[in-house]
């Protein structure tokens, strides 16, 4: 972490820390904030991949979906401790990764966007029929919410679980973009042929990035089902992989503060847009473009550059 | 000529028909510089590219340092000592002028994700060390004042040296330069002329490809000509200069007339 995002930093420790006072205990209001910190944990991750090493992916929901799975399936039909559901879809999210990541990453732009499409809808079609764990297309219910020391988690305290995720993920991935590693992820974005003249093995580092976001989104979607206590394949879909894409590249996909941004700004949005029903998707084409056209490296730059600010 | 440090023998590359690369021997003397002239489509990149693996050779030996190149992968090259710069630069304009030097470290340096994530003490220091090595390569070169811009931001002539910079970062013993030359003007490639003298000084051995003749000649200790990927004379400056068949190769075939 450098200097510069301590403040940021700071700000978002207190405002999440009052938050639950401003809104007087609304549980409304915190449930919304609670889904903008786990769209947030994917997001980081995402935004390693493609705002830093320059790689695509349609399939987060996938990992996403995974990570929920593994908790939601292995603390009901298996009565697995949460802590250890969570780690097992970490290790599974992974070695999926990893088995999806080896091949596809050797794809460039849409040819890798396409690619991880197809695997998305892959396990939108196992959450869907395998029935028997999953319980199909009707849900898995019955999901146990989290205690600590015998104190239940929910509402205020389930935030801050959530957002101690979301900052110990942020300073993780702080760090890890100015770093050694960081660079090499640039580097492959920058270009490929120059990184490997380097010394940079750029196919052993995106293998890397692309494991390392799913384990990210693994993460999230554990902490989803734990809070939501129950799911269906609806949530993992095509459309969830592509508004997660949204909010990284609204937000700004070059820095991981936009893509925090970018998750907390269409998190919300929707909760204002649900009044236009069947027209929200139009809504959010219409965002989408306004800020591609006005704002093209997203809210965040686009932000600053307004207030006179320099581009970092 | 022999203990080279740099190897190639019946080294051939066939795109198809076309023989890029024609059975060529040759050796790079170490703490030399060596260039290799020709006109376009000679095979000098084509011959770049097959040493530091981007592409593979069809056939025929490569060894550096006694060890085979062959079918090494490019950042395994790289790592054995092989640096470069790109005749189209391949520069990384989504980093400062400072990163890209950094990056060259990468080969010298062990961190992960996890203890870069976790900036352990280890990363720590060895950060450290990456940035004022690449700190020290900068001022080499004399860009130290351009450290913080954005590597797209520099003139032509600055990203041709910054690429240079980020080569000698990765502490080469073999520097291959493309045609570092090119679009620089007259001022600054006598200012080449004398930074590539200071890192043969360096003790790192050169390979120069480049079309700048007086630039070829003032500097090298050995010339390679190639013609239609065959060699067609091999030696010092002045010898090259006065091969017949470098002549035609340059001027055009003789017709009688010359």
């Amino acid at each position: 972490m450098s200097k510069k995002d301590f403040y940021p930093l700071l700000m978002i420790v207190i405002a999440i820390g009052v938050f639950p006072w401003v809104v007087g205990g609304n549980q409304y209001f915190i449930s919304i904030l609670v889904f903008m910190g786990i769209n947030s944990i994917v997001t980081m991750g995402l935004s390693l991949l493609m705002g830093y090493a320059g790689q695509i992916s349609l399939g987060h929901a996938g990992f996403f979906g995974i990570g929920a799975y593994s908790s939601g399936i292995l603390t009901t039909k298996y009565s697995f401790h949460p802590i250890l559901a969570f780690f097992a879809g970490i290790f599974l999210s992974a070695v999926i990764a990893f088995l999806v990541g080896k091949p596809t990453l050797r794809l460039k732009g849409h040819y890798m966007a396409v690619a991880t499409l197809g695997f998305g809808e892959i396990l939108f079609i196992f959450f869907n029929e395998l029935s028997p764990l999953t319980g199909g297309p009707s849900g898995l219910s019955g999901i146990p919410t989290l205690t600590f020391f015998g104190h239940l988690l929910e509402g205020t305290t389930y935030l801050y679980l959530v957002w101690g995720f979301v900052i110990i993920l942020l300073l993780f991935s702080l760090n890890l973009i100015n770093s050694r590693v960081g660079r090499a992820l640039r580097a492959v974005h920058g270009s490929e042929i120059a990184a490997n003249a380097m010394g940079v093995d750029a196919s052993w580092y995106k293998v890397q990035v692309f494991v390392l976001s799913a384990v990210y989104a693994s993460m999230a979607g554990s902490l989803y089902a734990h809070f939501v206590t129950f799911i269906s394949p609806s949530s993992f879909s095509l459309m969830f992989s592509i508004l997660l894409l949204m909010m990284v590249v609204v937000g700004g996909a070059e820095t991981i503060w936009g893509a925090l941004l970018g998750a907390m700004i269409l998190t919300l949005l929707p909760e204002y847009l649900r009044g236009l029903e069947d027209f929200e998707v139009l809504a959010y084409g219409a965002i989408l473009m306004v800020v591609l056209l006005f704002m093209p490296q997203g809210v965040l730059q686009g932000v600053r550059s307004l207030f006179g600010g320099k581009k970092s | 000529m022999d203990g080279g440090i740099l190897k190639g023998k019946g080294l051939h590359k066939f795109f198809g028909g076309l023989r890029a690369i024609d059975f060529l021997d040759f050796i790079v003397p170490e703490g030399k510089v060596k260039s290799v002239i020709g006109p376009n489509g000679a095979g000098k990149t084509t011959l770049f590219n097959m040493i530091t693996g981007v592409i593979p050779p069809t056939g025929g030996i490569l060894e550096f340092a006694g060890r085979s190149l062959n079918g090494l992968k490019p950042h395994v090259i790289a790592c054995l000592g092989i640096s470069r710069t790109f005749q189209h630069l391949e520069l990384f304009g989504n980093m400062t002028v400072l990163e890209n030097v950094m990056l060259g470290r990468h080969r010298q340096t062990a961190s992960g994700i996890l203890s870069a994530g976790l900036r352990l003490p280890r990363m720590r220091r060895e950060e450290k060390e990456i940035r004022e090595n690449a700190l020290q390569e900068l001022r080499f070169m004399g860009l130290e004042d351009r450290a913080m811009l954005s590597a797209s931001a520099l003139p032509l002539g600055e990203q041709k040296l910054l690429e240079i910079a980020r080569a000698l970062a990765t502490q080469p013993k073999l520097l291959l330069l493309d045609e570092p030359a090119a679009g620089l003007n007259t001022r600054e490639t006598v200012k080449l002329s004398e930074t590539i003298l200071r890192i043969r000084d360096r003790g790192i051995t050169i390979m120069l490809v480049e079309h700048d003749m007086s630039l070829v000649m003032e500097i090298s200790d050995e010339v390679l000509v190639l013609n239609y990927g065959k060699k067609i004379a091999e030696g010092s400056p002045r010898e090259v200069q006065r091969n017949p068949e470098v002549i035609a190769a340059y001027l055009g075939e003789e017709t009688g007339n010359a």
